[in-house]
């Protein structure tokens, strides 16, 4: 009895002890699953150089971090889409000054199957199928079958920057499947010859056909000049001005040494860095 | 009158002094099941109720339509109440056969060496992390599923389902066997007296004197499938309307809060509607529990002493 | 003739879920097992989780089952002494009972949201392993009152009677005779609870989980990975689920084979000290 008893005090002497001596250097990072691969692959490399400071990512979307960011519960929120006025309302009451780093660029780019015949798409067309008014293939000029319409969940900012550039504020069709990631698209589509769905040009794999938008294709340059009707800005947002270890990261981020990584994910850097990565050769 | 030790000199912390304290202190601790539990409702009320300012419940409970992030936001729970009702239903078609069936076996006919390894089996399926079980759903059966029946998507009502029942089942099955277990030997005996057939006996006489124990196992199987979270998660398909065939998608509502919570901000209207959805959550969960109590203690099949 | 169906019918259930769980395992175990090493277990992962171990979500699921074990624990054998040993009004008992069986019945999903609400934001406990494991213990708390009264009822009453006779009060009797009688009994019978709280994944998801943490926690307040979690996260919100298919089948191998592994001891002490009771 008494052995148990003073290995029960141990521990909590040792959680305590471990409380009081927290990590001096710490970044919390939150958002965007759009984000997530250019926030991992910075953090990875900025640890290397700096490894005293404590660091942790989690996805769920862009909603996720700037809520974080709001409640304070983490220091950097990744977004793929602007902050809503509404939100920058709710900051301000709370006390906290959301400002925001462009780190790349991005493109969503609709994707199919790729057994699919469908080649190019209108923002029109696409705007009628995410609303459930058209819902068979042949109608666009494909095979007899039902359009299985996949989108991502409201915490999404891929999914506002659809709502932005092809929804237009119409609702989505209540049958669309919500998921919650980038990656679960990908999956989803590349083992369903019925579906559709949009994705950042980070996750672009061989396992699924990207489809043209109103004749243009996706890629690094026509994102980067805009010519492609969806490019978008990938944001990270910090309470107020960044310090310390968070303000090295950003830093770190939009180097040149950061933005080689996001070119490697496949992202569009902010500049024309002439590194080609293993994923998203276009 | 001066408390003193036997040595003589006054003490205060005698014996007696000791006993009471520490009695006091333990009826502290016990009754931090029921603070917590308060708690929680508190936590619930507290977060949730303030959506009723923005939206009435009706509109809420009977609404429709369930677009939290739009402008304006629509928070209708109709279609997330269908999908938790449709699947816990179907699961509860599943698991219940087998379930008690099972018991059946476990208790009246299986020899004991079938009968030891048959329960370590059903507590080990007990054991089964759900998101483990969510993860086989979402990766071996949905994709079969997919092949098998030419269908857009391998997520759904029936694959959830079948899951679902697969977390029932433990519950179902242990509850009903203790229930088999405890009917009187007299019954049993009685009825072989009477020339009765083992499985006449098991049918006519054990099973209708345990029903009252076996039904609280259904409604405790059912509460468990309504209330399980990542299941539903990640193998229901998440579409947030009413369903139209068993491998349509729904997204019943753990789903829903599990989903979203992460995303909205503390304080505003979707965070304060998840919380209410929680409120309903734990309500329907509370009612299922309260009934399988009642039930079980009315119906309580008195000692043989009353034979 | 009846009876023939019926048996096989009854038979056949039995067989049914028996083949489900070993299906379920087989399939697990076949699918992770390449994936198995010294270094999957001991290595954090690299490479945006497509390569590596997983070591980091071990180490913060075995903190977070502490954590919810060193909560639980104690308030759960208090709480069962108390109902077990000292309680004498009925009306005091049924209502700690009812919130007991309450508590129970609460929805995973419903304690994460009371633990967001009222651990991480309330008490500004922020996402942590903190907040994680008070979340876990309350939600296991039942599980423990459960397992505790029932080893403490099964301590014969003639020990206390014997130490009351000899002059022993009963606080002393509680604590040096019953208790530790029943302490086998009681941590068996938690086991299955510990198990649960290894493997439960919605509590955690907002109170004390991270996708990905660069550096082992270095407190109680930080955040950690968690095995259930990873399982979710990589399956469903990962940047490459594909590649990181056998990973996720790694994972979920682990932790089956720990959760199991851990009821397995439990079902098998407690197998043996029920033939081998000295009373």
């Amino acid at each position: 009895m008494n052995v148990i008893r003073k290995l029960i005090f141990g521990f909590c002497m040792l959680y305590f002890a471990a409380g009081v001596s927290a990590a001096a250097d710490s970044i919390v990072i939150k958002g965007s699953t759009t984000v997530l691969p250019v926030a991992q692959g910075t953090l990875e490399a900025f640890m290397k150089a700096n490894p005293g400071v404590q660091m942790s990512l989690s996805g769920g979307g862009s909603g996720e971090g700037i809520k974080a960011l709001i409640d304070k519960t983490a220091d950097i929120a990744t977004s793929s889409r602007e902050i809503k006025p509404k939100e920058i309302e709710l900051a301000k009451s709370k006390g906290v000054h959301p400002v925001a780093h462009i780190v790349a660029y991005d493109a969503i780019i609709p994707v199919v199957h790729p057994k699919n015949k469908v080649k190019n798409l209108t923002v029109d067309q696409l705007g009628q199928i995410y609303q459930g008014n058209i819902t068979n293939w042949k109608e666009l000029g494909g095979d007899d079958l039902k359009i299985v319409v996949i989108s991502r969940d409201s915490s999404s900012g891929t999914f506002e920057s659809w709502d932005h550039f092809v929804m237009k504020k119409a609702k989505v069709t209540p049958k669309a499947q919500m998921l919650a990631s980038n990656g679960a698209l990908v999956t989803a589509v590349a083992k369903n010859k019925y579906a559709i769905a949009y994705l950042g040009i980070g996750y672009l794999n061989k396992s699924v056909k990207p489809l043209q938008v109103n004749g243009i294709t996706a890629s690094i340059q026509t994102a980067m000049s805009k010519e492609y009707p969806f490019s978008r800005e990938l944001y990270m947002y910090t309470n107020g001005e960044p310090q310390n270890a968070v303000a090295k990261y950003l830093a770190f981020v939009k180097s040149t040494q950061g933005q080689k990584v996001v070119a490697k994910e496949g992202f569009v850097p902010l500049t024309e860095v002439q590194k080609v990565g293993k994923k998203g050769k276009k | 009158m001066d408390k003193k030790s036997v040595w003589g000199e006054k003490r205060l912390m005698t014996r007696k002094t000791k006993e009471i304290f520490m009695k006091y202190i333990f009826f502290l601790f016990s009754l931090v099941s029921v603070v917590v539990l308060g708690l929680i409702v508190y936590s619930l009320f507290r977060e949730g109720l303030p959506l009723f300012t923005v939206v009435s419940v009706k509109d809420f409970l009977f609404g429709m339509e369930w677009y939290p992030t739009y402008e304006p936001p629509s928070f209708g729970i109709f279609p997330l109440m269908v999908g938790s009702l449709i699947v816990t239903l179907m699961a509860t078609l599943i698991a219940v056969p087998l379930g008690v069936m099972a018991a059946i076996y476990i208790s009246e006919i299986a020899p004991q060496r079938v009968k030891e390894i048959l329960k370590s089996v059903i507590e080990l399926l007990a054991g089964l992390p759900s998101v483990v079980l969510g993860f086989f759903g979402m990766v071996i059966v949905a994709p079969w599923l997919q092949e098998t029946f030419d269908l857009p998507t391998g997520l759904n009502i029936f694959n959830a389902s079948i899951i679902l029942a697969i977390m029932a089942i433990p519950t179902i099955s242990s509850i009903s066997e203790d229930a088999l277990y405890a009917v009187p030997r007299e019954f049993k005996e009685a009825s072989y007296a009477l020339g009765a057939t083992k499985f006449e006996t098991i049918v006519q006489v054990i099973v209708p004197a345990a029903l009252s124990g076996i039904s609280t196992a259904v409604m405790l199987g059912m509460a468990r499938a309504i209330g399980e979270t990542m299941v539903v998660l990640m193998v229901a398909g998440g579409s947030a309307a009413i369903p139209e065939s068993l491998f349509d998608s729904v997204r019943p509502m753990p789903a829903s809060i599990a989903a979203e919570m992460g995303e909205t901000p503390y304080g505003s209207a979707h965070y304060q509607a998840l919380f209410a959805i929680g409120m309903v959550l734990f309500f329907l969960t509370l009612a299922f529990n309260l009934i399988a109590d009642y039930v079980s203690h009315k119906f309580k099949q008195t000692g043989s002493a009353t034979l | 003739m009846k009876q023939t169906i019926f048996f096989t019918l009854v038979r056949a259930s039995a067989l049914v879920i028996t083949l489900a769980l070993g299906g379920i395992i087989l399939y697990i175990f076949l699918n992770g097992f390449s994936v198995i090493s010294w270094d999957f277990i001991t290595k954090p992962p690299t490479d945006s989780m497509t390569k590596g171990g997983i070591m980091p979500a071990i180490l913060g699921t075995v903190y977070l089952t502490f954590g919810a074990v060193a909560v639980g624990l104690p308030l759960g054998i208090a709480s069962a002494i108390y109902l077990t040993e000292y309680a004498r009004q009925r009306r005091v008992i049924r209502l700690i009972r009812v919130g007991i069986n309450c508590l129970a019945g609460v929805p995973s999903v419903v304690f994460g949201l009371f633990g967001l609400g009222f651990f991480v934001i309330y008490l500004e406990l922020g996402s942590s392993i903190l907040s994680g494991s008070l979340t876990l213990g309350f939600l296991i708390l039942p599980t423990i009152i459960g397992a505790s009264e029932e080893a403490l009822k099964a301590v014969p009453q003639t020990f206390r009677e014997a130490s009351l006779s000899l002059g022993v009060t009963k606080w002393q009797t509680t604590y040096r005779i019953v208790l530790p009688n029943a302490l086998p009994g009681i941590l068996t019978g938690s086991i299955l609870g510990i198990g649960r709280a290894a493997g439960e994944t919605a509590p955690i998801m907002f109170t004390a989980a991270a996708y990905f943490t660069a550096k082992l926690p270095g407190s109680v307040f930080d955040e950690v990975m968690a095995l259930p979690y990873h399982i979710y996260v990589l399956a469903t919100a990962g940047t490459n689920i594909e590649a990181t298919r056998p990973i996720q089948f790694g994972t979920v191998l682990v932790l089956v084979a720990v959760v199991l592994g851990i009821d397995l001891i439990a079902i098998v002490i407690r197998g043996y000290m029920r033939r081998n009771k000295r009373w």
